[in-house]
């Protein structure tokens, strides 16, 4: 077929050659396929029309696809736009214009598959079109759906391109059509080897495209280039189907043409001379069927051995479309090389995210790690807090409108709240239970029921957004398989950050001192003249802070809910547990571990997020047994509980 | 022996005789008796009530005695309702489809049976395969005996695990909270066969007894499920009233003491731990079947953040404290959220109770907290003492 459209195209370029310039007489030769078009006799016209390589061609067949192209009575083509009755109409290659009645003239309006034939033909002219943005869009309609025809002429464009990017990518296309098309097997082989380091989808595409394959069953092998032989002997039933499916055996009777068949042939309260109540029991339904078969009533049942016997005669295979062995062995070793490319890089993306959703617990989990490390407090509202946070950058957004200032603004706004939040919660309610660990969960939790069910009064049950900067909506494409978004980085920016600002302040302020004084020990710390009542307060209010800002990243990313901070508490406890208390490098280990194990045990089974959480839970627990204290472990007498 | 612990706890003899005069009067005017001072669905929630206020008294044994602050006992009461709920959704799929085959020229196989009933209960997640976890659900003693095994195993396996690493505390709660939610993901699975997040529901339909009606039924499990409760409150109270009963309560306040003492803690840990998942189950299974549906959204971490809740408020380290406030908040929590509260307008915002009863509800439970530690059972302590008595 592509040798004779070649043959065609060539004895076209004979004729164009002979009548230089002019369209029309083109159009004539042909009038009747672009009169009356059909999908398989309009090439003809379109080859035709490419090989004049006319100016004027492009511009015929925009105008043919939108139903712009009017013939007339005397057979003639002109362009066209209908005005009530008249219509204006303008020569094709002499651009003279006119009015005339429409009645003189017809419309021709090319179908849909023809439309795409002549979009095809077009894209031919458009690869050399001055306008760059033509160029692109052809290029890309060729990336999108390659035809052999199509090759000649883009690389014939490649030369004369000057936009570099353009003719970078018009290399790269060429690449992917000749590998399909190009008639040299060796130029084809030549373009799917160097397919073997490209990692992209439509590099993938191609490859795949070159390697279908599809399966069928026959007597003996047939000839053609022979992928694969099936080995069906451990299901012979699906091998059996195959068969029926190619006519080459007779179909069993299924359970319902059986059942159909005791049905029809019910005699007098029997059938096949066993009474109707016994047939519930699959033996008598059996024989009763044997005897309606044995009686030409029913076509008989195929058994087993017949079942195996008919598929043991016949050969199942898989065949390619292509016919040349070389070229699917070249594709198929460079599809390998390819698959285990994106295998690496699928798993460095699995380790960006891993390592993102890390900081996302980290960021949750801190604050609530210093307060449990120095009080001994677990606070069930730290994820109210987290709530709370990003309700504070949804409002801060609705009076300043521009978001990146919004953000800038609701960091420390949302710090503030959280703080003085977490400051009141620890004067009213905390520091009187403080020799009652127990019951502090319990008034926490008190406290977080009130805080969501106030979040769900004021702002309703429905999402709230919490927009993010333009300049953090997209994502770093490194390749097709390996992106991260701006925003996870932005999190993992911000846990960083983070990390140190808490260091610093633990490691290197007086108020970090005292607070690591009255986590090791507080009767010590305060006979050292430390005031616990003041520590306790403040870094209650700095574990609060933190959760808030978390909050406004955290929101960014996910919707801004009520229960968003259900969602996050469960996970921050597990971090700060797994972790070990009142340790920022605990927390930090933590967070990695249950970020990294979520993702490696959703990488095994990437439809089920929920039972990925689970094996992670199950997970804690045990490792639970190993490590009572968390992984980072604090020494000393605060150690002994 | 019996005597012995009644006359110990006075409490027994009170709290069976207020549940044998409640089931009485409550029997006498509802539905089934022919009055119409209590109907079917108040009578359904006043059973449920009792179920629940089993389910707080085995939470109160294991928090209030033992010092275990379990976030994972509602997750047992779940874990027996859908023990139950498999036998009487699958007992009564069996029924509507074998009447409906029975329709049919050609008398049904065995086969075609399981089939079409496996259809019907697991169309709505895209099978029709019964899983394994459904393999004892057509007889009715196993699965009732899953109720009290299952979560009794769950509660051991887990106990152990905790408890010999000597998991305490605050500790303990997360990660018996970590459990239920893992429990809670994993009944969400449409892969774990348990219908998803659909769960199961036509429970209150019961397989055989299709010619009684809800209101008769409704009453009898109101019977069960106070007999359930009188036979709890007396297998608690006789656990916490001997010897064992003192160990436990010495393991609450000074656990290392015991240790030394030469207890094994562990043990008794473990015991109480385990005994009262098996009753949350049997509570469970008696539950769901007057709830009519189960579904995974029943059992997450905040149930059993509830659940202590109940307790606290009705107060702890009493049998009747958690009978009193499992009563009183689930019953306001109904009453509040049902809309049959009136709301109050303030002329600038009118309160709806909808909106602002779990707010009410947290503020009460910080306050009971903070000032009543006893709860309401603590009432009680002011009533005149006799002498000589020391309950």
């Amino acid at each position: 077929m592509h040798r004779l459209l070649i043959a065609c195209v060539m004895l076209f370029i004979g004729i164009c050659t002979a009548n230089a310039q002019s369209l029309q007489p083109i159009l004539q030769e042909h009038a009747e396929e672009i009169a009356k078009p059909s999908r398989r006799t309009v090439s003809v016209a379109l080859d035709a029309l490419v090989a004049s390589a006319l100016p004027q061609a492009t511009e015929f067949l925009e105008e043919w696809t939108d139903k712009g192209v009017w013939q007339r009575d005397d057979g003639v083509f002109v362009l066209g736009a209908e005005d009530g009755d008249t219509l204006a109409w303008r020569d094709i290659d002499t651009g003279q214009t006119g009015d005339s009645p429409k009645d003189g003239f017809t419309q021709l309006k090319p179908n849909g598959g023809v439309r795409r034939l002549i979009g095809t033909a077009l894209v031919q002219f458009q690869l050399s079109d001055p306008n760059i943005t033509s160029r692109e869009n052809a290029v890309a309609a060729i990336a999108r759906r390659s035809e052999a025809a199509q090759l000649a002429p883009l690389l014939a464009s490649i030369e004369g391109e000057t936009d570099e990017a353009l003719k970078a990518r018009k290399i790269q296309v060429a690449n992917y059509v000749s590998a399909r098309f190009a008639p040299e097997t060796a130029d084809r082989i030549s373009a799917i080897e160097s397919l073997a380091t490209d990692t992209s989808v439509e590099a993938r595409a191609v490859l795949n495209q070159i390697l279908t394959k599809s399966s069928g069953v026959a007597l003996s092998l047939p000839e053609g280039n022979i992928a694969t032989i099936r080995d069906l002997s451990a299901d012979t039933q699906a091998a059996y189907a195959e068969l029926v499916e190619a006519d080459l055996a007779p179909s069993a009777p299924s359970p319902r043409d059986i059942r159909q068949a005791l049905e029809d042939n019910i005699d007098g309260g029997r059938i096949g001379g066993l009474p109707i109540a016994q047939l519930s029991d699959p033996a008598q339904r059996a024989v009763a069927y044997a005897a309606l078969a044995q009686s030409g009533l029913a076509p008989p049942l195929i058994t087993t051995e017949q079942i195996e016997a008919a598929v043991g005669n016949h050969v199942f295979y898989e065949i390619y479309a292509e016919d040349d062995p070389e070229v699917t062995d070249a594709a198929a070793k460079a599809l390998s090389s390819v698959q285990g490319r994106v295998g690496a890089a699928q798993f460095a993306d699995l380790t960006l995210d891993a390592l993102s959703l890390a900081s996302i617990f980290f960021l949750a989990a801190i604050g609530l790690a210093i307060t449990f490390g120095v009080m001994g407090v677990i606070n069930m509202a730290h994820g109210e807090f987290i709530m709370m946070g990003a309700y504070t950058g949804y409002v801060v957004q609705l009076f300043i409108p521009n978001y990146t200032l919004s953000i800038l603004v609701a960091l420390p706004v949302a710090f503030a709240v959280t703080f003085a939040a977490g400051v009141a919660m620890e004067r009213l309610v905390i520091r009187w239970l403080y020799d009652r660990p127990l019951e502090t969960l319990l008034a926490t939790f008190g406290i977080s029921i009130i805080l969501q069910q106030l979040a769900k009064n004021i702002f309703g049950t429905q999402a709230r957004p919490l927009t993010s900067p333009d300049w953090l909506a997209g994502a770093w494409v490194l390749n097709d398989v390996i992106q991260i978004s701006y925003i996870r980085i932005a999190i993992f920016g911000l846990a960083l950050i983070f990390l140190c600002l808490i260091l610093y302040i633990l490691k290197r302020t007086r108020l970090g001192l005292e607070v690591r004084a009255v986590t090791q020990n507080p009767g010590m710390a305060s006979s050292m003249g430390i005031n616990p009542d003041r520590i306790n307060m403040l870094t209650f209010g700095l574990g609060s802070g933190i959760a808030g800002i978390a909050g406004v990243a955290i929101g960014l990313y996910a919707k801004v809910t009520s229960e968003m901070g259900a969602d996050y508490i469960v996970q921050s406890f597990m971090t700060v547990v797994v972790g070990g208390v009142g340790n920022v490098w605990g927390t930090l280990a933590g967070a990695a571990l249950v970020g990294f194990g979520q993702k490696g045990i959703e990488w095994f089974n990437p439809s089920n997020t929920l039972a990925a959480q689970t094996y992670m839970i199950l997970f804690v627990i045990l490792f639970i047994q190993f490590r009572p204290k968390g992984i980072v472990a604090l020494k000393g007498r605060a150690a002994g509980d | 022996m019996n005597n012995s612990f009644i006359s110990r706890n006075p409490s027994v003899m009170w709290f069976l005789l207020c549940l044998a005069v409640f089931t009485f009067a409550v029997t006498l005017l509802s539905e089934a008796s022919g009055a119409t001072f209590i109907s079917t669905s108040f009578l359904k929630t006043l059973g449920k009530t009792l179920c629940l206020c089993l389910v707080a008294v085995a939470m109160d044994v294991v928090w209030g005695y033992c010092g275990i602050l379990s976030l994972g006992h509602f997750a047992f009461f779940g874990i027996g309702g859908y023990a139950i709920g498999m036998w009487l959704m699958y007992e009564r799929t069996r029924e509507i489809v074998e009447t409906s085959m029975s329709a049919n020229v050609l008398p049904p196989t065995p086969d075609e049976i399981t089939t079409a009933i496996g259809s019907q209960i697991f169309g709505v997640v895209g099978g029709s395969e019964f899983p394994a976890i459904w393999a004892f659900s057509h007889s009715l003693t196993l699965q009732l005996l899953a109720v009290v095994l299952v979560p009794g195993l769950l509660a051991l396996v887990f106990g152990w695990l905790a408890f010999r690493s000597r998991v305490t505390g605050v500790y303990l709660s997360i990660l018996t909270q970590a459990m239920t939610l893992a429990l809670s993901l994993y009944f969400f699975q449409n892969d774990t066969g348990l219908r998803g997040n659909n769960g199961l529901s036509g429970l209150q339909n019961i397989p055989g007894l299709s010619d009684v009606s809800q209101a008769t039924l409704s009453l009898w499990f109101f019977w069960a499920s106070a007999v359930a409760l009188g036979l709890g409150y007396v297998l608690f109270a006789w656990i916490t009233a001997g010897k064992l009963g003192s160990v436990i309560r010495a393991v609450r306040d000074n656990e290392a003491r015991v240790r030394f003492l030469g207890y094994h803690v562990e043990s008794y840990k473990l015991f109480v731990f385990t005994i009262t998942a098996m009753v949350a189950g049997i509570a469970g299974a008696l539950y769901y079947p007057q709830a009519g549906i189960i579904n995974p959204a029943e059992i997450t971490p905040i149930a059993s953040i509830y659940l202590a809740v109940w307790v606290a408020i009705g107060g702890r380290g009493r049998l009747y404290g958690a009978v009193l406030g499992a009563a009183a908040v689930s019953l306001m929590s109904s009453w509040f959220t049902g809309g049959s509260a009136q709301d109050i307008n303030l002329g600038f915002y009118v309160v709806k109770w909808t909106d602002w009863w779990l707010v009410l509800l947290g503020a009460t439970f910080v306050a009971v907290t903070l000032f009543f530690p006893k709860g309401i059972g603590g009432l009680f302590d002011l009533l005149p003492r006799k002498k000589g008595e020391n309950a």
